[in-house]
């Protein structure tokens, strides 16, 4: 009897649809969310189309030879791409060797180690670690880091030098290492963990030999989202770094000299900004154009990993 | 018949099986790891208790006086409350734009996408933008608000205005935003969804009625994180032309007016601040770094506390 009680009608598929209106507002939302999800699509157009119009009008208006010199100083047309490089690879390092015995030690305790409650009570330490805003650490580096801990160990160092920046960076980086990598220690499954329990293995045991090594993919992500972020981090570099101005070309991590985004903050603040060549302003959006591709490129990378992590359990 | 063992019993059993000995490599390991975090706090607290010192002077001489102060180029007269009212409008316009976009886009990923190729796409490129540096953002921001825009953004300051710096903020903030949603979205079950499912709703009411309220906690703190980095964000503010030095806020003037006017921050008067040598100014800018940390911490502490109040394990 497929007959409906109250109007006596058949049911029909109309009928199971429910009201028009609220089909329309239906559509009417999901389009609304829609097009909130297609904006990241277009900020990233944005971001591209933005950086590399300027870019590469820029690249061709200069003398390529202008990018191979004894530093960088935009206002002598001396844009030597390997200073900054340089630069950035030392900070990069170095945050590393900060941040990767800090943060894998801080995921491993957490995740194998701690009891809930003390979860709890020690995961908002690193909570608080990445609430500190970069132009903090930063001033952080100038007045404490540098003369507190460079200068005391190596008599050459001067009030701005590549060491404590990066020591700074690397404090910075700890908590996203050390949450990236404690994400991929939980999602190990328990029963690899009971296993090696049931044969007797020690907790070392079982965190060095087993959990790690199942965990690998998650934790070279991490190590790989972190060093794109130190590459990435301006402030601390702005301030304790003594990137104004031009720079010569170093690799002493005791010098003071340029990365590729105190190169930009620099220029943005004018202490590059002359009028008469023209092409020092312009060249920043370049240089953001080698930071973009070059962060993009690592975080890239890292979600391929997590990826396998994801697909592996 | 109890089969417990007396506990004589089970502490011979433990010493065979370590073997007679400690097991010492093992607490050691145990206690390096501990010390990573020990050293993360021992960080915090030198530096809470650096800036404190540095800041003493200004602050135990000048107080309150300090924080409503207006900038100068005298240290002994430069305030931080332009910084402080710019960079809560700054805020204002992320928590304005990024939020409601952020959240829509989440629901739309995590609720409304089906797994197809072209939304893995959207979603790694939002994971991607969520790494791409600050610094760049300000270049997007000095390129499309403060230059393409002007006319909009702010004819009379040439684009170096609350708007320009508030959009470009929000932009910024947005896939932050967008991931931590989702986040709190996938921790809702699937069972509660059914459940309104199988009474008939349409998807837009099972997100609404059900969904969100159980989300609203976990996205309500992510929110908060969200404005609080916004709020201590400085390189992009350097590329859409945040006042470094001298700033005059006239008064009388209409709401629009203000928001296309020039601006300061209290992240880039800081920043402004540590390269003044004189050792009046450094205590300036450790007294306006504690402004700063004040606020940041203690929004941080209410989002963790929230967090641990209505945090529920499914």
């Amino acid at each position: 009897m497929a007959l409906n009680a109250t109007t006596r009608q058949p049911i029909t598929l109309e009928l199971m649809r429910g009201s028009p209106r609220r089909r329309r507002r239906e559509r009417v939302v999901r389009t609304l969310f829609l097009a909130a999800a297609l904006l990241g699509l277009l900020i990233s157009l944005a971001i591209v189309l933005a950086l590399a119009g300027q870019a590469i009008r820029w690249l061709l208006a200069i003398d390529l030879g202008w990018l191979w010199s004894e530093g960088w100083f935009p206002r002598a047309d001396e844009f030597d791409l390997l200073t900054i490089f340089a630069g950035t690879l030392m900070i990069a390092v170095i945050a590393m060797l900060v941040a990767t015995p800090l943060g894998l030690g801080a995921a491993a305790y957490l995740s194998e180690y701690a009891s809930p409650r003390t979860r709890r009570v020690l995961k908002p330490i690193l909570e608080t670690l990445a609430s500190i805003p970069s132009v903090v650490l930063g001033y952080f580096a100038l007045q404490w880091i540098n003369p507190a801990l460079v200068q005391k160990l190596f008599a050459s160092a001067g009030t701005f030098n590549f060491l404590a920046a990066g020591l700074a960076v690397g404090i910075l980086t700890v908590p996203l290492v050390a949450s990236v990598a404690e994400d991929a220690l939980h999602a190990v499954p328990g029963a690899l963990r009971e296993a090696a329990y049931g044969i007797g293995a020690k907790r070392k045991t079982v965190t060095t030999k087993v959990v790690f090594p199942s965990a690998v993919s998650g934790i070279v992500a991490s190590l790989i989202l972190g060093f794109s972020r130190a590459v990435g981090e301006t402030m601390v570099v702005a301030i304790a770094a003594g990137a104004t101005g031009g720079a010569l070309r170093t690799f002493n991590p005791l010098e003071r000299g340029q990365t590729m985004t105190g190169a930009i903050s620099s220029l943005a603040i004018g202490s590059d900004q002359v009028r008469g060549s023209g092409f020092a302003f312009d060249s920043l959006y370049f240089v953001g154009l080698l930071l973009f591709v070059i962060t993009f490129a690592l975080n890239l990378m890292s979600e391929r990993f997590v990826r396998r992590v994801r697909s592996q359990y | 018949m109890a089969l417990v063992a007396p506990a004589d019993t089970r502490a011979a059993v433990d010493l065979a099986l370590r073997g007679r000995k400690r097991d010492l490599g093992g607490l050691l390991f145990r206690f390096g790891l501990l010390a990573t975090l020990l050293v993360a706090l021992a960080v915090l607290v030198i530096l809470l208790s650096t800036m404190l010192v540095d800041a003493w002077p200004t602050l135990s001489e000048r107080g309150l006086d300090f924080v409503k102060s207006d900038t100068s180029s005298l240290a002994s007269r430069a305030g931080v409350w332009q910084g402080l009212v710019g960079s809560l409008i700054l805020v204002g316009f992320v928590a304005v734009f990024a939020l409601p976009i952020g959240i829509s886009a989440a629901i739309y990923l995590q609720e409304y996408a089906r797994d197809t190729r072209v939304n893995r796409l959207l979603i790694t490129n939002i994971r991607n933008l969520a790494g791409v540096p600050s610094v760049v953002y300000g270049i997007l921001g000095l390129v499309v608000f403060v230059q393409a825009l002007r006319a909009v953004t702010g004819p009379e300051s040439s684009g170096r205005s609350y708007i320009s710096g508030g959009l470009t903020l929000a932009v910024l903030v947005m896939p932050i935003v967008i991931l931590i949603t989702m986040e709190a979205l996938r921790a809702v079950p699937r069972g509660i969804r059914e459940g309104a499912y199988g009474v008939g709703a349409t998807r837009w009411e099972v997100v609404r009625s059900h969904v969100l309220p159980y989300a609203a906690p976990g996205i309500f703190t992510g929110a908060i994180l969200a404005l609080a980095r916004a709020f201590g964000e400085t390189a992009p503010l350097l590329l859409v032309g945040s006042v470094t030095g001298y700033l005059s806020t006239p008064s009388g003037r209409t709401p629009l007016e203000i928001v296309q006017g020039v601006y300061t921050a209290l992240p880039t008067q800081i920043f402004a601040w540590s390269k003044l040598p004189a050792s009046e100014w450094q205590s300036n800018t450790a007294a306006a770094i504690i402004v700063l940390l004040t606020a940041i911490l203690v929004v941080n502490f209410l989002a963790i506390v929230l967090r641990n109040r209505y945090e529920r394990t499914w």
